[in-house]
Formats: structure tokens, sequence, C-alpha cells
């Protein structure tokens, strides 16, 4: 509790953000005051009004409730996404470095190969063989970005391996699985962690980008980069229909980077 | 000293054209593993099964997978990767006559950024700690977790439908005089420099940081040396490799950017033509794009390993 309250307050911003849409992915649907797909303004591209407070869209839809029903696309595919790649990359960087020979070679070389396209080439190549649903834009975006994870945690556990703690243990006469969850996971747990953010951030943005062009999350479905890419004739008016999905993704990936930066910071001091 | 170099830059090059070998293999099997092929697409609801199977076997497609693979990239060395699945056009002269635009745009890119970037990030080097330095640091974070079509919509918002300055299209194929050029370019233009100056800033600022912390910059303080002479005579020349071989690797950002970019802007580049191969399923055109894209990707990969080798001896004996 005293390391709470001692937080920067940048960091305690992004914390407030971050927490902020989480609830909102949970409770958005709840709390959203019209369906999303409900036509409720006969105005279309409606300015920010007492009824509206977030203007509406193309069509008349209330964009306060369009961009709550569309939380539970753009933070829960990232976020399911980003704890597949993550835990994913994790395992494997663990089994790298405690196992070593062919086993780790093997994996380097393939996981260096899918590190050599660069992650939005990888995600168009999924789409296009095997289209936008839910199901492959998280399995594209969960190998797209398990490599990077897997190189960060196979350099942490090499490092902690070397420790004399683990030589202890072995010494010791403690079984693999003991020391690599008992006394390696442990000391690397927090780069993981602000790793696993900064995939989360990665993530959110490629699929984003993907439903912006098009190529993500299909109607009626909507996440906030397809709320900029169906509200983009608005633009020539300055409508809030185009913006405010688009300041709601800034919003969640700045928070998080606020965050994770204290993160960083916190363990190099 | 020399034939190390010239060595080690062999070995680069080979590693490349091994990965990039590899990726051809990852990008054939991605296109190839569908259930589903292109035989039965092209026939539609019309597929009976001796006619899906004559032009399986038309396409190649009853043979197996390794020899298909073997003739796609035999086909793609030689410069004929196929024709369009969509209009039967050979994705050779679709290719060809967008290339061109995408480069110009990554050339003005990189030539309006790098020293952009640059001089942001010397500067805010220099000035470590003050507040250019912290307003410098809070604007490039911003920068680089913000989507790219957010700064484009800001761009198209403010000079566009603002100041009316721009068109929110870019006009490319009616360039006349100088005033078309920066016309057309500029909003591209601004919207991929935005996204690239501030990892390159990041990263230029963190080389020189580096530097600044070695011994050698601890002594030329105690002789005396200003701040600004100790950064720019005896750290700069120091931090050249990493500087060097951080520009190759932002610059490899501008390969994710031009998708929305050249999107946003109907700009008629490569990107564009190869989103709009993905929304058409056309997969010898994805193929061959995604071939390009990835190549572009390692060149500058190389690059920059390339560079950080050069400046670097120490890196010379591994």
């Amino acid at each position: 509790m005293k390391r709470f309250a001692t937080l920067p307050p940048l960091a305690m911003l992004g914390l407030v953000i971050t927490v902020f849409w989480l609830l909102m992915t949970v409770a958005g649907p709840w709390l959203a005051p019209h369906d999303a797909a409900a036509l409720v303004d006969d105005d279309v591209f409606g300015p920010i009004s007492a009824r509206f407070p977030l203007g509406s869209d193309y069509l008349g839809r209330d964009m306060l409730s369009r961009i709550l029903f569309g939380a539970r696309f753009t933070v829960a595919l990232a976020l399911s996404a980003a704890v597949l790649a993550s835990t994913g990359g994790t395992l494997l960087g663990l089994l790298a470095a405690t196992a070593g020979g062919w086993i780790d070679n093997i994996l380097s070389r393939l996981l260096d190969t899918l590190i050599s396209i660069p992650g939005k080439m990888f995600a168009l190549m999924m789409v296009a063989s095997f289209g936008s649903s839910a199901p492959v834009l998280i399995a594209t975006a969960a190998i797209g970005y398990l490599p990077g994870a897997y190189r960060i945690a196979r350099a942490l556990a090499v490092n902690v391996q070397a420790m004399d703690f683990v030589q202890a243990a072995r010494a010791r006469g403690e079984g693999l699985a003991y020391i690599t969850c008992v006394e390696i996971l442990p000391n690397m747990i927090r780069p993981v962690l602000a790793d696993f953010g900064l995939r989360f951030v990665f993530i959110v943005l490629l699929l984003s980008g993907l439903s912006f062009l098009s190529l993500g999350v299909q109607p009626p479905d909507a996440d906030w980069g397809s709320l900029v890419r169906e509200n983009i004739a608005g633009l020539s008016e300055g409508a809030p229909a185009v913006l405010v999905p688009a300041l709601a993704i800034a919003s969640l990936t700045i928070g998080v980077n606020l965050w994770i930066d204290n993160l960083r910071g916190a363990k190099d001091a | 000293m020399n034939a190390t170099i010239a060595r080690l830059l062999l070995q680069r090059f080979a590693l490349a054209l091994v990965t990039l070998l590899m990726v051809s293999v990852v990008v054939f099997a991605i296109t190839n593993l569908l259930p589903g092929d292109a035989a039965e697409e092209s026939l539609g609801q019309a597929a009976t099964p001796e006619a899906v199977a004559a032009l399986r076997a038309q396409f190649g497609l009853d043979q197996p997978a390794p020899l298909r693979y073997a003739r796609w990239l035999g086909h793609l060395l030689s410069g004929n990767p196929g024709a369009s699945l969509l209009n039967g056009k050979p994705v050779a002269v679709l290719i060809g006559q967008r290339l061109p635009s995408s480069l110009v745009l990554a050339g003005v890119t990189a030539a309006v950024s790098v020293p952009l970037a640059l001089a942001l990030g010397i500067l805010s080097a220099m000035l470590s700690g003050t507040l250019f330095d912290r307003a410098v640091n809070v604007g490039t974070v911003a920068l680089v977790s913000v989507p790219e079509f957010l700064i484009a919509t800001l761009a198209v918002l403010l000079f566009a439908v603002k100041l009316r300055w721009l068109s929110a299209l870019s006009h490319t194929d009616e360039i006349g005089s100088f005033t078309d050029f920066v016309r057309a370019y500029a909003m591209p233009v601004f919207t991929l420099c935005c996204v690239i100056v501030a990892q390159m800033a990041r990263m230029t600022r963190a080389a020189l940081l580096d530097q600044l912390d070695a011994p050698y910059v601890e002594m030329a303080r105690l002789k005396g040396a200003g701040p600004v002479r100790v950064v720019l005579v005896h750290a700069l020349p120091n931090a050249i490799g990493p500087i060097a071989n951080a520009v190759a690797l932002s610059l490899s950002y501008l390969l994710g950017g031009v998708l929305i970019v050249e999107t946003v802007f109907n700009y008629p580049g490569i990107a564009n033509l190869m989103v709009d191969a993905v929304t058409t399923r056309d997969i010898p055109l994805v193929q061959a794009c995604a071939m390009i894209f990835c190549g572009a990707y390692l060149l500058l990969v190389m690059l920059a390993d390339i560079l950080a080798i050069v400046a670097n001896p120490r890196l010379r004996n591994q």
C-alpha cells in the first residue's frame, strides 16, 4: 500500500486510465445509454451535446454507446492475444534457457525467422488466407508478438540461471520444475510484466490498424479502429465521431505506456 | 583489418539471404495452409468436382507442397510471380506500376525525418534534464504510442479542413511544379515523419547519453570542456555507430506506417496495392508484396547491423 501511495503522478495517471478502460470493458454494455446499433439521432455526425455526450455517427447512432460496446473488442481481443503471446513466449523462453542444446537452437532459429517478418505484414497475410474472425485475429497477434516475448524471457532466464542461488538449488538436488518455477520465474517476473504491457500496446495498435483498413473486426461488430474507419467521411465536417474513437485508442496506449515506464524505472532504481 | 570487415560483411549478407529464404517458406506456408484453394475460389458456386480437379491441375495445385514451393520460388526469383487472381494481369506489372511511387514517398520521408530526428535527439541529449529535454521526451513517447491513423486524421483536420491549405487526398498524378509536389506529399510525409522521427530521436538521445556516461567524457568535463563541446566533439563521434544503427532500424518502421498512410491519403503505392489485394484475397499479389516488404525490412536490419560493425571495432571480433 505504501508503494502504491508513492507512485509518481504520471504513472498514477497511466494506472487510472488503464483501470478505467478495463472497467469499461467489463461494464461498458450495461452503462451504455443506448444499444450500439440503435438509430437514435436524426442528425448524422451530430456534435457533442447533452443528449449525445460524444456526438453521433454516420447513421445517427450514439457514439458514447458505440465506444462503450467497442471496448469489448479493442481491449478484450488485445488482452487475450497479449496474454497468449506473453505466456507462450515466456514458457518457451524458459524451456529454451533451461533445456539448452538443440531445443534452444531450434526454437531460437524458428522464432528468429518469425521476427524477421514485420508484424503488420504477418497480419495481412494471415487475414488474406484465413479471413478476419475474432479467433484468427487473436491467433495472428499472439503468434506475431510471441517471438519478442520469447527473446526477452530467454535472455532473462539465462541470466538468472547463472546466479548462485540457482546453482545452490541444483546442488541440493531440486528438480527442473522446482528450479524453474520457484527459483527462476519469480526473479524475472517484473521485466516480463513490463514487456507484457508493451506487447498489449503493440497489439492494440496492430488490431485497430487492421480494423482501420477494414481488415480487422467485421461489421456489425466494431472495435475503436472500425469506428474511426466507418466515420472517416465525417472528417471534413470535423465530426467528433472520427476523433473520439482514435483518441480513445491513444488514451489507452499512452496510459499503459506511462504505467510500464514506471515499472521499468522502478526496476532500474 | 579490411579483410576482416569484408568477411564480416559477407557473413551478414549471407545470413540475410538465408533469413529471407526462411521468410519465403513462412510466407508460402501461411498463404497455402487453407483447405480451400485458388481453384475452388475462382470457380465459386459453379465448382463441380471435375472442374475443380481440372483447374487444380492447371494451377499445379495437385502437386505436393515442397514442389509447389520450389516452383513458386523459381517464378519469384525469375521476376515472374504469376498473375493476379482478380484481373489476370501479371503481378510483376501491377507492382512495377506502384513501386516507384512508394520509393519516392519513402525517400522524401527519409530526407526530411533523418536530419530532424538527429537534431532533436542531439539537442535533447545536450540539454538532458532540462524542460526542453522533458518536453521532447513526453512528445516522442506520445507519438510512438498513438495509432498512425490518429496522426493522419488530425493532420487532415488541421491542414485540409480548418486551414484549407491542402487537399485531403494526395494527387500525385497532377504534379507540374514544386508547389504541386509539396501539396501532394506534405501530409503523407508529415504523418510518416511523426512516427519515425519520434523513434529515431529517442534512440539517438539514448545512444548519446550512453556515451556521456563513459569515463573519457568525465575526463573532458574535468578538463573544462563545456556541455556543447563535450557532446559535439567528444561523445558524438563515438555515438555515430549506434545512431546510424538506430536510423536504419527506425526507417524499418516506415514499412508499417505506409500501409495506413497510403490508404488514408489514397496514395498510389505498393502498400495500398497490398491492402487491396488482401481485401480481395488475391493471394499471388499478396505473396509478392509481402516478399518485397520483408526483403526491404531485412535489408534495413542488415544495414543497421553492418553500420554497427563498421563503426565499432570491438564488434569485429565476434
